[in-house]
Parts: C-alpha cells; structure tokens; sequence
C-alpha cells in the first residue's frame, strides 16, 4: 500500500518529513519498502520553450530545436515526433540523471550534431509508465519554472501492511498509530450523519454470517463526470487511476479508512431489493441476457466490472437484486460489482452499498475467482464492522458535496458482528514478557491512545476496538505498548547461563554427517546443495516417482516430485557445468531423499558422483576412475568410524540405475545396505543427456552402524608386535567368475593370528594360463605376536593358506 | 731404489689417467692387490739378506704408502665428480605440473550451518531436526494460524495431492513445525535449535524455492524478550565477527509470537559483490518473538508458567551477507566455478578458538 505525506497529513498533525513518518512506521511495525520522492529526482528538470524545430541534417526521424531554457538558449537533437517551434515542455540539462531511463546525461553528438542537454517524456521523468512523445505543457508556465513545482509532485511512502492489521489499509487507521507514537496529533474529527430526506425507495437483506451487516441509501439527482483535481491527485499519487467521481469517492475511501463501498445505477437495478446471498445455485436460477439458461457453463458466467466474465457457485456470497421473479447477480460480495448495474457518466441516481462480509468466504472466493481488488484485499482481512454506517454517511457527504443530490434515508439490516471480549490485564504481565519497564500511566496512555479503553482495577479490564479483531488476549496487549514505547528500548538481557552439554549438542549422525562433509571437501570434491525436488520421469528412473510424492503446485515442471536420490541432480549439474566447457565435476551433497510422506520416510544420503574428464598429464600417469571412487568411498567410511573391514561388497544386485556390471554395494548383510556405487548404467545417463561415465556413490547415513561405546572415550590398549612382519607372495589359478574379494577374504580367514593383511598385486590372463582362467597375485602380510617364525612355522601357514584359497576355487599356480 | 721411484712414478701416472672409479680400482688392484706390482715387491723381502731387508722393506712400504695416498685423493676427487654427474643427471623440471588434484570445498551454506551451531552451542543450545513433509496441523494449525486466513496464504505453500482420506501434506514453509514437535514430545525448559531445509513457491534474486533456516526456541519461566535480543546481538557479533554491522530490530507479525520481531541487517551491492556495514538497503535476516500462548497451550504448556521465545534465521541469506553472495539463486545452481570461489576448505571447520572462518 502507499499513500503520499499530505494525505498522511490529513489525519495527523505534524511536522514530521518524509524520512521521519518512514521511520516511525518502521518501529511501529509497519515494513516500508520505498520512499519514492519525485521532487529529489526531478530536481535538475525545469520547463523549456522550443523556439524553432529544424530537421537534423543527417537523420529523417531527428529534429534540432533552438530552446529557450533555464540555462539560456540551447541546441537540442529530438526524436520525438510531437516536437515543434512553440512547445512548451521540460528540459534536462548535461549532468542529469533521468529516473525513467537510469542515464545520466552526457554532451555528445547524435548523428554529428552536439544536443546540449535533453527533452523530456512523462516515462523518462516517471510520471507515468506510458508516453507517446515529449511532454505538452501548458503555454503560461514561465521558462526555467521547477518541475516539481508544475506536476506537484510529493513525497510517497510504498509500505507492507502485515495480515493482522486490516485497519492500516486505510491512512487514517496509521494515522493512530503513529499519533500514539510520538509523530503528532491524532485528527480524528466525529463524521457527522447526513439527515435523509426521502425514505429509500430500495431495500437491503443480509444472508447469516456471510454477510450480517448491510446498509445503504438511494442519492438522487447526482451529476457524475471526472473527479475534482484535488481527488484525482490523490489517487494518482498512490498509483490508482481517477474514473469517474463516484467511483474515485468508493476508492479513496477504501484508501483512507479502509472502508470500501459500492454504487449502483439506480436506474439499472431491478426490483427494489438488494440481498447478500449465500448458497444458491446460479447455474438454475441466473437468466442471462434475459434468456432463462439452466445447465450447461456459460449462464453461470458472471460479467464484472473488471471486463472478464467469472463462474458463480454457491460458495460464494452474491448480491443479486431480482429480475422477473428470479435473482439477478449484481455483484460478488465484498470483491467486485457487476456491468449490468455499473454507474456512468449518465448516471443520476445511485444505491450506495457499504456492508461487512466474512473475511474467510471472501478470502476464499478471492482465491476461486483469482480477483484481485482493493475491496476484496480488504475485506479479506477483515474490515472494521462498526464502520458500515460511519463509512456510509462519509461516502454520502462526499457524493453530496462533489456530485450534488439529495440523500434518502438509510437502510440498515442485521448487526455487526459482536467485538472481541474484553481482555483481563495485569500491567505487569508488559514488564513480564518484554523486559521493558514502562510506567503504568504510559501503558495506559499508550492503549487509549490506540482506541482501547482501560479500566483500571486488580487487574486491568481493556476493551477493544472494532477495528482491533486481532486482539484476543493479553500478549496482543503487550505487544501494542512495546512497539509503541519502542522496540529500541528493550534492554538486551543475557540468557542465564547453562553449561553447555557434555560431548557436544550434535547427534552421532548430524557428527558423522559434518565429517563425512570435511572429508569429501578434503578428497577433492566439491559440496552442492540441490533442490530437494526433481522431474517425476528421473525420480522414477532412480527408484521413486510415486505419485504421492508429486507437488500439486510446482514451481516449474521440472521440479515437481521429491527425490528418491541425490544422484541425479548432481549428475545434472556435471552435465551442466561440462555444457558450459567444465568438465570433470567432482561434486557431493548431504542431504534428505524422500522415500514417502510420513516423517520416518525421509533419510539423509552421502551422494558424490564424478563425472568423466579427459585430463592429460606430461607424466602419463592415470588413474582408473571407478577404483579411485571406490578408495574415496572406503576412506570416506574409515572416516566416519563404520567397520569396514567387516562389511560385504556385493556385486550385481545393485539397483536399476547403476550398471550392473560396473557397480556394487557394500551391506551388512542383504537388508543392511549402507551403501551402493559404481558407475551409472549408460541409459539413464542417455536419458539425463550426458556423455561419458559417470562414477558416483550414495551412502545411507541412517543405517551405518554406530561404534559401540562399550568403555566411553577410551580407544582401548594398543597391542603391537616388537618383532618383524614379513611377506610371501602366492600365484593362484582360478576361472575368471572368482571375485578376488572373496579369494582375499578366504586367505585372511586362513589364520587370523598371524595374517594381518593380503593385497591382490596382480592379475594375469593369457599364455600359461588356461583359456576362462586368470591368474592372481596375492602378496600375504605375516605378523609374528610372540616369537620369530621359524621356517616350518611359514610352511605350516602356506599350507594353510593354499588350502583357504583352494575351498574358495583357487589353485596354487605351479 | 730407482726401481722404486720409477713404479712409484708409473703407477702415480695412471692414478692420474684413472677416469672413474672403476679404472682408479683396476690401477688400486694392479699396485696394491694380491697380485698387485707393490705387494709383488713385498713378497721379495724375504729373499733378501736380513742386512737389507730393513732398508728395502721400509723403502717399499714408503712407496705402497704413497701410492694409498694418491689412490684416496684421487678417489675422492673421482667420487666429488660422480657426484656432480649423478646430480647433474637426477636434474628434473619442478615447473612441470604436478599430476591434478580436484580441489575440493564445503558449501557456504553448510559452512554458515556450521559456524551458527558452533555459535549456539556455546549458548547452551542443543540441536533438533524435523522432517520436510509436513501436515498442517504441524506447519499451520498448531502454530495458531486461523484457518483459511490470509497468513497462510503469505506463506506460498508447496502442496502435495489430497490423500485418500481427503487431508494434503506440504512441504514445510519454515522450521516451527519442529518446535511443536519438541515441546508436544518433551518436556520445558527448553533451549535448542533446528537447522534444516525449508520451501517457498517463490523465486528472485533473494528468495528461492528451497532455503535454509535455523529455528531457536527458548522455553523457561522468565525467559522475556530481553532476552532474546541479548541471543541476537550475541550472535550479530560472534557471527560477523566485525563490529560494523548496522542491525534493525522492529515489530512484525506472525501468528505463533506475540510480540514479534524481525531483524534487517543493512546492506550494499556493488556490481557483484554485496557489502554489510554501509548502504540504505536493508535485508531481513530472521523473524522472532515471544511463543504465543495459543501456541503453548497447543502443546501442553500452560502459558501461565512457562513463556520464552523462537525465532527462524535465513541461512543462506546470511551466507550472502557476511561472505558476499549477491544472489541467492546461484546457491543452488551447483556451478563448479561459483563453488570454487564461494566455497571453503574441508579443514576449516568453524571453532570458537580460531574464530569462525
């Protein structure tokens, strides 16, 4: 909402300028977005007087004019078309910046001829959002007048008003506040009732709770026409555009008091009837045009002031007058009238409407219509009950004074919907909740001056408002002084201390979650944080995609469905970064995947891919990228303190999306699966449009083991061996289907004494080795505990181990 | 004794013609060796008169001396040029690029998650999370938002489809739910956090679909808005770790406090680079207040003995502020370049000894 500082100034006294009322409404609560004062922008603008137009020797659309200016006479190129010897308009000198298009003005030749300075468009100086040519000014304004001064531009303030403040919609309800604030005094003259002098020939009827209270009258004899300057100022300056005045009246009253109102054509109406109405079903009862339509879309079509045609249900609170016996639809209650009844220029006598419809229906046939208007923003949350008579007889003077007529008598139906309840009120309870000591005289002036009425006592009894139906208990009391006696002036009190927790607040999740973070950055691996939602198609391809997973409201299509894994959109984003010449993206995220709706079907994953890259090296030396994955992955699993000595690493079971015969898991038996990796199968990397291999891997954080904590901190006794270890090398034989894990896991088990390690150092196929054969090399680690092996010990435990590799399908090599 | 001196000579001779140090040994064995031309003189001896043994021994012996002498020097010097070779030859082209190692990094976000929880605990905060789908009753209701009011409406909610039994869940438009999980599940007092992901059907230069908040919650029988403002200056400070940072605290609404609060920190942007400490713009980096008693009540809590505050920061938005991000939506966009130059090393994890960053 905006409103400039004199139509503030309507209802508060004070010297206050601009940047004051702006900074008072900040600490009143109210959020300002912008101060826009036109006249420091138009500062360097004056009016000028074209004196001659000649054509621009070297452009057909380019004029050069001699121009009378503040400056003295001056060459100036000119496009527009509306130039000419004898115009009156406004002249920017060189060195002015021009708000409309964020230039400063520099001498320089247009087309070979130097302009000295500039002639100004509406658009260019901001005052409007169109223009066709320079501006045309009246011919009796003197050269070098400021244009401030000729568009009487003044200073507005563009502010948010918070949902629970319906009565700063209108400046005079900030105007209260910023009275009760210290900025000046409060003019809140008594509207005095005006004396009807006909009974109204047309009555109203309310529906429930719908629309409990509506009033209204019949003016006769008005003159419509083009709104009084001082009223089409007003509303320009907030940005709305003047229609007629009767129509400017309803709108600058929505403005100012946050009360909107609606007239009707007398002559257009139907009937002498005007009822809100609530659940009918228009599809039977409507006629339109005049033809009685039942059933089929269009005769539900309800033609707005707006221009465009809305469907009518039964959820909706219409106003209707009645045609032929049946209802007539002349408006959506509280969000905008019809054509059918609209008033014109012609139009001599009016129904003026000023009722009070329910904020939540209204809210919510605003949402079913998609309408947007002033009267609906405010209905919507919640307009001051108590102003439908105040706010009528406002409206009627104002017609009155600015279109003539006489006033019938008004008709009121049902009552206003009762106030908020009295609050109970421990002055105290201030001091309680904020920390602020005010004194309680203060607390009480501070309430009155905001419309409550104190009654003090043990405790305090405050009544509220009509216009306060936020207020509905002593905290809302509390806050209304502190903001009011200053928000600054809360004294920062230090919280009582408390130790902070033994071993630290993090779970061992969240912890291991930070390391396993530190150490992929540390591996080279970059952090991504990537939208928790993904296109449905992918999710599917990785295992999710279940419809209940799917936004009804995405903010794009391709961002509608939680991710079952982080994998695609980091595989996403390596293609992206390789789209724009970055290839070899190492990326990781530590983040949730959505296995369901319900709070235990979210998990949080360690993702890292990496995509391929064609690096080059003087040296020669490469590394294989899958196995340097896979040593990431297990070092990143040392890191975080999971056993990986004792888990599994399976191979061909992984899911759909990795390759299956590039990629395995590593579980703790087959329904413990912490982990899978591997490079992705080559048609969803087809279908995610990216080249090459991608490796990656995806931890699930939620079923690492923990450490046991068996002896708290303590990592227990280091047991070493003072004597050598010592190394034998075995060749074995085996088809080429053995997976070497296994052969090495056997040959571990042969002796767990005394084998502390085993490494595959070679694997040989070809001459020497039978055909579907392979042979490998193991090179075994001896770690004597107690005494020197002799060399029967190291026979004795060859023989084992040759033994071990034979059970698992390998022969020694001979 | 010519003889001698002449072998001494000859020998000397090609100890100085010795190139290397396997010719300087071939000479070593032909003069010293068992064989050697010396050693052969030394076996003499014992064919001479005793009278003469002496004499001719110690002559002999002077020459086997010498010779040792030159063979050593000239070892020494062959073995300096050995040397000299071998280095000369071991020399490599340390400008040469050594073979690539990704440089990796933490996310400013999660680097900026790490520095506020290093901050709040210190406070005696302990850490919570909740999960990102949520119902309403959790995101809204219990939070005191009136049903169908415009507040929910502000809010730009992320709906799933109504499930069978015709209630839709959300994704949840702030952290709070988790403060009604806490206070429905335990038991007051209460000082915790609660990091976490969060979504708004909104994008801009400062607004993002996803983003990231901290929750607090500080539940106890005196906790007031003192309070609360001492937690936020506190952590102003210890967060910019500088002093010119120019903060605003100003009323505000929210359905869950009353009093609420929001605080703005001002700002500048400069082509690409944002600025804390100077300008006219203000941004928002958090809102807060006083737990409405409606709110309380909703968990089991008699606002009657218990009161304290919540507030809900944008972390991401203060990554951009103290590390000058200027648009919130490259967070997102996983540009390895952007997280390269905004990201930090692995190994600086936020600590209150080393300051946070």
């Amino acid at each position: 909402m905006k409103f400039s500082l004199s139509w503030l100034k309507d209802h508060l006294d004070t010297d206050a300028d601009i940047h004051a009322v702006a900074n008072a409404m900040t600490m009143a609560g109210l959020e300002v977005e912008d101060i826009h004062d036109p006249a420091k922008l138009l500062k360097p603008f004056t009016v000028a007087k074209v004196i001659s137009a000649a054509q621009h020797p070297n452009a057909d659309r380019l004029q050069v004019l001699q121009v009378d200016t503040v400056d003295g006479r001056k060459e100036i190129v000119c496009g527009a078309p509306n130039a000419r010897a004898g115009l009156t308009t406004i002249y920017a000198p060189i060195g002015a910046y021009v708000p409309g298009l964020d230039v400063t003005l520099v001498e320089k030749p247009v087309r070979g001829v130097v302009s000295n300075g500039m002639m100004c468009s509406a658009s260019e100086l901001q005052l409007s959002d169109e223009s066709d040519g320079i501006l045309e000014l009246s011919d009796d304004l003197a050269v070098g007048t400021p244009a401030a001064v000729v568009f009487g531009a003044e200073p507005v303030i563009d502010f948010e008003v918070t949902p629970n403040r319906p009565d700063w919609l209108g400046v005079h309800g900030i105007a209260r506040d910023l009275a009760a604030a210290g900025l000046g005094a409060f003019k809140d003259k008594a509207i005095e009732p005006v004396k009807g002098t006909f009974p109204s020939p047309i009555s109203v009827k309310v529906d429930g709770d719908a629309c409990p209270y509506f009033s209204g009258r019949v003016i006769r004899g008005v003159t419509n026409g083009p709104s009084p300057k001082w009223l089409q100022d007003k509303l320009t300056s907030i940005g709305l555009k003047p229609i007629s005045t009767l129509v400017d009246i309803t709108n600058y009253l929505s403005f100012d008091r946050a009360r909107p109102l609606h007239v009707y054509d007398v002559k257009k109406l139907s009937g002498n009837v005007i009822e809100a109405v609530v659940g009918k079903d228009w599809r039977i009862l409507w006629h339109y045009n005049g033809i009685p339509i039942t059933g089929s879309p269009p005769a539900r079509l309800f033609d707005a002031l707006d221009g465009s045609k809305y469907i009518l249900t039964p959820d909706m609170c219409v106003i209707a007058d009645t045609e032929n016996g049946k209802l007539r639809p002349i408006g959506i209650g509280g969000i905008m009238g019809g054509m059918s009844t609209g008033v014109s220029d012609d139009t001599t006598d009016v129904f003026l409407e000023c009722a009070w419809f329910d904020p939540i229906r209204t809210a919510q046939t605003g949402r079913d219509t998609k309408i947007t208007s002033d009267a609906l923003y405010r209905f919507a949350r919640g307009v001051d009950p108590e102003s439908v008579v105040p706010g009528l007889e406002l409206a009627t003077r104002l017609i009155l004074d600015l279109c003539g007529g006489e006033a019938s008598d008004i008709v009121v139906e049902g009552a206003p919907p009762a106030r908020r309840a009295d609050v109970t009120f421990d002055p105290a309870y201030v001091g309680q909740l904020t920390g602020l000591e005010v004194p309680y005289e203060q607390i009480e002036t501070i309430l009155t001056a905001l419309g409550f009425g104190v009654t003090k006592g043990t405790p305090w009894t405050v009544s509220v408002p009509s216009f306060r139906r936020d207020v509905d208990g002593k905290a809302d009391l509390v806050e209304e002084v502190a903001r009011i006696y200053g928000f600054n002036k809360i004294p920062s009190t230090p919280l009582p201390t408390v130790a902070p927790k033994n071993g630290g607040v993090l779970t061992p999740q969240q912890a291991r979650a930070r390391t396993a973070r530190r150490a992929l950055a540390a591996f080279g691996y970059s952090e991504a944080v990537t939208w928790s939602f993904m296109r449905q198609d992918w999710a599917k391809l990785f295992g999710g995609g279940d419809d209940t997973l799917v936004l009804a409201n995405p903010i794009a299509s391709e961002l509608n469905c939680m991710r079952p894994s982080v994998l695609p959109n980091l595989l996403e984003a390596a293609g992206r970064n390789a789209a724009k010449g970055f290839a070899g993206a190492q990326l990781f995220e530590i983040g949730p995947v959505y296995f369901g709706d319900e709070p235990n079907d979210q998990k949080t994953v360690i993702s890292a891919i990496k995509a391929p890259a064609k690096t080059r090296h003087w040296s020669a030396v490469g590394e294989d990228a899958l196995f340097a994955l896979k040593s990431d992955l297990i070092r990143l699993l040392e890191e975080i303190n999971v056993p990986v000595a004792s888990l599994q690493l399976v191979q061909g079971s992984n899911t759909a999306h990795w390759h299956p015969g590039r990629s395995a898991r590593l579980q703790l038996g087959p329904k413990q699966v912490l982990a899978e990796f591997g490079e992705l199968h080559p048609s969803v990397l087809k279908t995610l449009d990216l080249d090459g291999a991608y490796v990656g891997f995806e931890i699930r954080l939620d079923l690492l083991p923990q450490p046991k904590a068996k002896s708290g901190k303590s990592k227990g006794a280091l047991t070493i061996s003072n004597l050598m270890p010592l190394t034998r090398d075995f060749a074995f034989v085996a088809e080429d289907a053995l997976v070497a894990g296994d052969l090495v896991r056997a040959i571990k088990g042969a002796d767990k004494a005394l084998i502390s390690d085993a490494q595959v150092f070679d694997i040989y196929t070809g001459a020497g080795v039978a055909e579907g054969h392979k042979s490998v090399a193991v090179e075994v680690t001896l770690t004597p505990q107690d005494k020197t092996l002799t060399d029967a010990d190291i026979e004795a435990v060859s023989q084992k181990i040759i033994a071990a590799a034979q059970k698992a399908g390998a022969t020694l090599r001979s | 004794m010519s003889d001698y001196s002449a072998l001494q000579t000859e020998i000397e001779a090609e100890i100085a013609a010795a190139s290397d140090l396997t010719a300087l040994d071939a000479v070593r064995v032909s003069a010293l060796g068992k064989t050697g031309r010396i050693s052969g003189l030394l076996k003499t001896l014992g064919a001479l008169p005793p009278e003469e043994r002496k004499a001719t021994g110690a002559a002999i012996n002077a020459v086997r001396d010498q010779v040792q002498a030159a063979l050593d020097a000239r070892k020494d010097v062959l073995e300096a040029e050995h040397l000299t070779k071998r280095l000369e030859s071991e020399r490599v082209d340390l400008s040469l690029p050594s073979a690539p190692r990704a440089k990796g990094g933490v996310h400013p976000t999660m680097q900026v998650m790490d520095e506020m929880i290093a901050i709040f605990a210190d406070m005696g905060f302990e850490v919570a999370e909740g999960p990102d789908i949520e119902d309403d009753f959790h995101n809204f209701t219990a939070l005191n938002f009136p049903e169908k009011h415009p507040a929910r409406e502000m809010h730009d909610t992320f709906f799933f489809n109504p499930g069978a039994d015709g209630t839709r869940k959300l994704l949840r438009t702030h952290t709070s739910p988790v403060q009604i999980r806490t206070m429905i599940s335990g038991k007051p007092p209460f000082r915790l956090i609660v990091p976490g992901r969060v979504f708004r059907n909104d994008s801009d230069q400062t607004h993002t679909p996803m983003f990231h908040q901290i929750e607090g919650l500080v539940i106890d029988k005196t906790i007031h808005m003192g309070h609360l403002k001492w937690v936020f200056d506190t952590f102003i400070a210890r967060f910019f770790e500088t002093d010119k940072v120019i903060t605003q605290f100003r009323p505000h609404h929210f359905p869950f406090t009353e009093p609420s609060a929001e605080m703005d920190v001002r700002y500048t942007r400069n082509g690409n680079e944002l600025k804390i400490g100077d300008g006219d713009k203000w941004m928002e980096i958090l809102g807060s207040g006083m737990v409405h008693p409606n709110v309380l009540t909703a968990c089991g809590i008699d606002p009657n003995e218990y009161q304290g505050f919540a507030f809900g920061m944008g972390v991401d938005r203060l990554a951009m502020l103290k590390y000058g991000v200027p648009d919130l939506r490259d967070m997102f966009a996983a540009d390895t370049r952007w997280l390269n130059h905004y990201g930090f090393s692995g190994f600086s994890a936020p600590n209150s000894a080393s300051g946070l960053s």
